[in-house]
């Protein structure tokens, strides 16, 4: 029963190390510094910008925003998300 | 077997902490294989939990006593359910399901953000596997589940028939599920605090952890309520015991983040307030497993005094240092990118939202800890009950359902007073209607309970307003039918809709508990066959009569003895229930102490609940029958079957002999019962409180749920475009993906 | 007045009502909270206060009458008993020799229970039954 136990430890053991270790045989990978970072986090907040977006057209549509109301916001959101783009397009 | 397991933990142990490391040394040299490595080290810690786990669970399902875990907690007439469930009835077991629930939800967030987040998910994976370390370390070293015993006793001590209920047994899963996910936006805002990168991408990925956490301690918490409600003898879902409380502080700070971190996604404003914000979340929620296991303050919950305490008030305080220092060291990246506009937007009222519900926990805080507080300050030990707890929580309660329907009803950033008051004058209506009502129609006593149902129906009125005038909007677009236009209203607004029904179902919820809180009818009554009892104005209970029976389990061998009541219930003289309440002893195996007919009687007692529930009114009962006056009968038993047993008999005849002597106690109590003590009570609305739990975890899911992929749809249309323009034909548009 | 110095304003005005409240409620707390106690502590009880006695149900001392109950608590490492009476909830895990923390007031000849609550601790794993084997 004893000798079982030991030969299974050690069967998991290998594993657990063939797992954890793969990833280091194959080498250092391509180093991903900041500017892609920046280029995910511009994408994030583009989507995040377009949301704004269309809340605002629902909350237009849904009256909780008066029509010039509703234009003089969405006319800064879009602002802000063609900086976005902007940004991405000189990164990309 | 239990060696196997416990090598499991220890290897476990050292991939915790190898994972630590090299995903510390991946962040800082930039070197993903590193990071790839670390993050294997979570698969491989949930692995060697779960098989940890697995050799656990089959050591109970096999009654295997020679595991001291096993001995003590489960038995062979151990249901086969609850043997599966009694692992974490255990310190042990329940130490063991944190870390394999902590490890699987890790490598799930781990596996489905590998590709994102590159800077911060090295520091959060380092994190995760700090608390998975700590949990491994304490199996390890301090509460082994694999301890064996010298000599395996014949039977175990069985399962506390108290945590013999389905809700129960999912209830501590639930839980700590709800704590070990909170555990996961705690470490990826340590990261991003740690790498200076709380943006965008991090707000997008940690609203849903939290909302994710959010949603299963709120399940956990309720199903603990329920439990609690249908099952304990007392008739009610929450009495501000200490270890609930310890559930719900985690849960408020949680709901106070993910509302306001909606205003960081769109103004960039209360960076620092958010960041304390998920990092006291997770502080709580380490905290609250720690309360539920250590024993510190009294609790029915008390699972006795422990070793743990040490470890586990070094690893908050590690947390709550930590966490400060990153706080403050990072302010220059907290600093607000705007500023609130104006008073009246949506803005301030999840300002005002926040600044509530922090207070509720401050308050339940404050309340929960005072026993330590008050022994600290006057060396006195003192603590408060519920009367105190409701003082405090009713009217912040009532102000937070007010701003829950403001909220939906107004702007972002600038609202116009016009439309405000335009959008928020139905749902007032709706208010003040249901407030006369409800006052009229017999809530007049308890003017919180009015106030309670006038802003639940606001809340509604206005959620009720948005779908409707949403569907319409809709409709006028597409000209769907109604009810497509619903559907499709909420599956393109999942978070704005999913959150109105999170609203609305709590608005239900909230509505039950006042009503059944501030206006029920209790009575107890000792009472003879054929003698009734009346209950509040209207409600008249008749004891018809006694019952009584033996259980065995499949294989013939007793479980537990029932002693049970039929009553009947009138209201206004009219019949609308026949309840069966009892009481069901489980034999204690103290054989020598209390006789081998009287340990039947001295073992648990768990009260099983006759219960109506309506949809206005619940007529709840639960009965004590006095063991006392049948005292003389079970002595006699006990010498009848002594002298029976003495003489020269198989055991088959003398357990056939038990058996009959059982059978004609059970018989005496039905022919000649003794007094019995009923318990009734009689409350509004309660049913609301659970159908309102069903519509938040509804919404909540509805918020929850994967919205497809915008930016990949508005790919495949340009495609889609570009490839008509190459053919020269005109392109197919669907409806629904038209880039909007 | 410039938006900053109204901003600052609504802060200051936020957080002094804050800590007004708050030390409202800590006031209030420690005037309106039970102290706990052993049997052998409440000797010097005060009429009029309420106290949370925590301790051991002595064996035998549960008398049962029509709608309440009398029990004798003990000190859980001491000699020292008090009599509570009690009417109310009694939870299902209530047994002689457990544990069990109840709000009492002086009266009659011991303590008067609030009533409902009685709370006895309840143990997921039983110990005190077990026979030696």
């Amino acid at each position: 029963m004893e000798a079982l136990a030991v030969v299974a430890v050690l069967v998991v053991l290998c594993a657990v190390v063939a797992l954890i270790a793969q990833p280091l045989r194959h080498g250092p990978e391509a180093v991903e510094r900041s500017a892609s970072a920046r280029v995910r986090d511009l994408e994030a907040a583009r989507e995040a910008k377009y949301q704004e977006i269309r809340d605002a057209e629902l909350d237009a549509r849904l009256g909780k925003l008066s029509a010039e109301d509703h234009r003089a916001l969405d006319r800064q959101l879009r602002r802000e998300a063609i900086e976005i783009l902007r940004e991405l397009d000189e990164l990309q | 077997m239990a060696t196997f397991g416990r090598a499991c933990l220890i290897i476990g142990l050292a991939v915790a902490v190898y994972g630590i490391a090299a995903s510390i040394h991946g962040a800082r040299a930039g070197r993903q294989d590193w990071v790839a490595s670390g993050r294997r080290a979570v698969y491989a810690l949930a692995a060697l939990s779960a098989t940890a786990f697995v050799v656990l669970e089959i050591a109970f399902l096999r009654s295997d006593f020679t595991f001291e875990v096993v001995a003590s907690h489960s038995s062979t007439t151990t249901p086969l359910f609850y043997k599966m469930a009694a692992p974490w009835s255990s310190q042990e077991g329940s130490l063991l399901l944190w870390v394999l629930l902590l490890s699987v939800w890790s490598s799930l967030v781990l596996f489905l953000t590998r590709r994102r987040l590159r800077d911060v998910a090295p520091w959060a994976t380092a994190v995760l596997l700090g608390f998975g370390a700590f949990f491994c370390a304490l199996l390890v070293f301090l509460e082994s589940p694999f301890d064996q015993l010298p000599v395996a006793p014949a039977e175990g001590t069985g399962l506390n028939p108290l945590l013999r209920h389905p809700s129960m047994m999912i209830h501590p899963p639930m839980l700590y599920s709800g704590y070990t996910l909170f555990a996961v936006p705690f470490a990826f805002a340590v990261g991003a605090l740690a790498t200076r990168r709380l943006d965008a991408e991090w707000i997008r990925s940690t609203r849903r952890f939290a909302l994710g956490a959010w949603l299963f301690l709120g399940i956990g918490i309720l199903l603990g309520a329920r439990w609690s409600y249908s099952e304990l003898g007392w008739g009610g879902y929450w009495a501000w015991d200490p270890v609930e409380n310890a559930s719900l502080m985690p849960w408020l700070t949680g709901t106070a983040f993910i509302h306001s971190i909606m205003i960081q996604e769109r103004r960039g404003m209360l960076k620092t307030w958010n960041a304390s914000l998920i990092l006291a979340t997770g502080i709580l929620a380490i905290l609250g497993t720690f309360l539920v296991r250590s024993g510190v303050l009294d609790s029915i919950h008390a699972f006795g005094a422990s070793t743990l305490g040490v470890p586990f008030v070094l690893l908050i305080a590690f947390m709550l240092l930590g966490s400060i220092a990153l706080v403050v060291s990072r302010r220059a990246q907290l600093r607000s990118e705007h500023r609130l506009d104006s008073l009246l937007s949506r803005e301030a009222v999840f300002l005002g939202n926040n600044l509530v519900l922090v207070g509720l926990c401050a308050v339940v805080f404050f309340g929960t800890f005072f026993p330590l507080i008050s022994e600290a300050l006057t060396g006195d030990r003192a603590s408060v009950g519920p009367p105190w707890f409701n003082r405090y929580m009713v009217p912040l309660a009532l102000v937070l359902v007010l701003l829950s329907g403001i909220g939906p009803l107004i702007a972002w950033r600038r609202a116009s007073a016009a439309g405000a008051r335009r959008n928020l004058l139905g749902p007032a209506l709706a208010g003040v209607a249901a407030a006369v009502a409800g006052a009229v129609l017999g809530a007049g006593s308890s003017p919180p309970t009015v106030l309670m149902f006038g802003l639940g129906a606001f809340v509604l009125g206005g959620v009720a307003q948005e779908l409707w005038r949403g569907m319409r909007a809709r409709r006028a677009m597409s000209g769907d039918g109604p009810l497509r236009a619903l559907v499709m209203l909420v599956r393109r607004n999942r978070r704005r809709y999913g959150g109105y029904i999170v609203h609305a179902g709590m608005a239900l919820m909230f509505i039950g508990i006042a009503a059944s809180s501030a206006l029920q009818d209790a009575s107890d009554a000792n009472l003879r066959p054929g003698q009734s009892m009346r209950v509040g104005d209207d409600l008249d209970v008749r004891y018809v009569r006694p019952t009584s029976g033996i259980v065995t389990t499949r294989d013939g061998r007793l479980e537990k003895i029932r002693f049970g009541a039929v009553l009947e219930v009138r209201r206004d003289g009219r019949r609308i229930a026949t309840l069966e309440p009892s009481r069901e002893f489980f034999p204690s195996s103290a054989i020598v102490a209390f006789g081998p007919v009287g340990r039947f009687f001295e073992g648990e007692a768990t009260s099983e609940v006759g219960l109506k529930a309506g949809l206005m009114r619940d007529v709840w009962t639960a009965m004590t029958p006095d063991i006392d006056a049948l005292r003389p009968v079970i002595d006699e038993g006990d010498e009848v079957y002594g002298k029976f047993a003495d003489g020269d008999v198989t055991p088959q005849a003398r357990s056939e002999a038990l058996a009959a002597i059982l059978v004609g106690i059970t018989e005496r109590y039905r022919n000649q019962p003794p007094p019995t003590t009923f318990r009734v009570i009689d409350s509004p609305m309660v049913t609301w409180l659970w159908i309102g739990a069903l519509v938040v975890i509804g919404g909540g899911l509805i918020a929850l749920w994967p919205a497809g992929d915008p930016a990949g749809r508005r790919v495949r249309a340009r495609y889609a475009a570009q490839v008509a323009r190459d053919l020269g034909t005109a392109e197919e548009r669907e409806p629904v993906r038209s880039a909007s | 007045m410039d938006p900053t110095r109204k901003r600052r304003i609504r802060l200051v005005t936020a957080l002094t009502a804050a800590l007004l409240l708050a030390g409202a409620l800590v006031y209030t707390t420690f005037s309106a909270a039970s102290p706990e106690r052993i049997p052998s502590q409440l000797a010097d009880a005060e009429a009029g206060q309420t106290y949370k006695l925590g301790g051991r149900v002595v064996a035998g001392s549960v008398r049962r009458e029509r709608d309440s109950m009398t029990f004798e608590v003990q000190d859980p490492k001491g000699p020292a008993k008090v009599k509570v009476h009690y009417s109310g909830s009694v939870p299902d895990p209530f047994r002689e020799g457990r544990e069990v923390i109840v709000t009492v007031k002086r009266g009659g000849d011991g303590f008067v229970g609030q009533r409902d609550s009685l709370v006895t601790k309840c143990p997921s794993k039983f110990e005190a039954e077990k026979t030696s084997s």
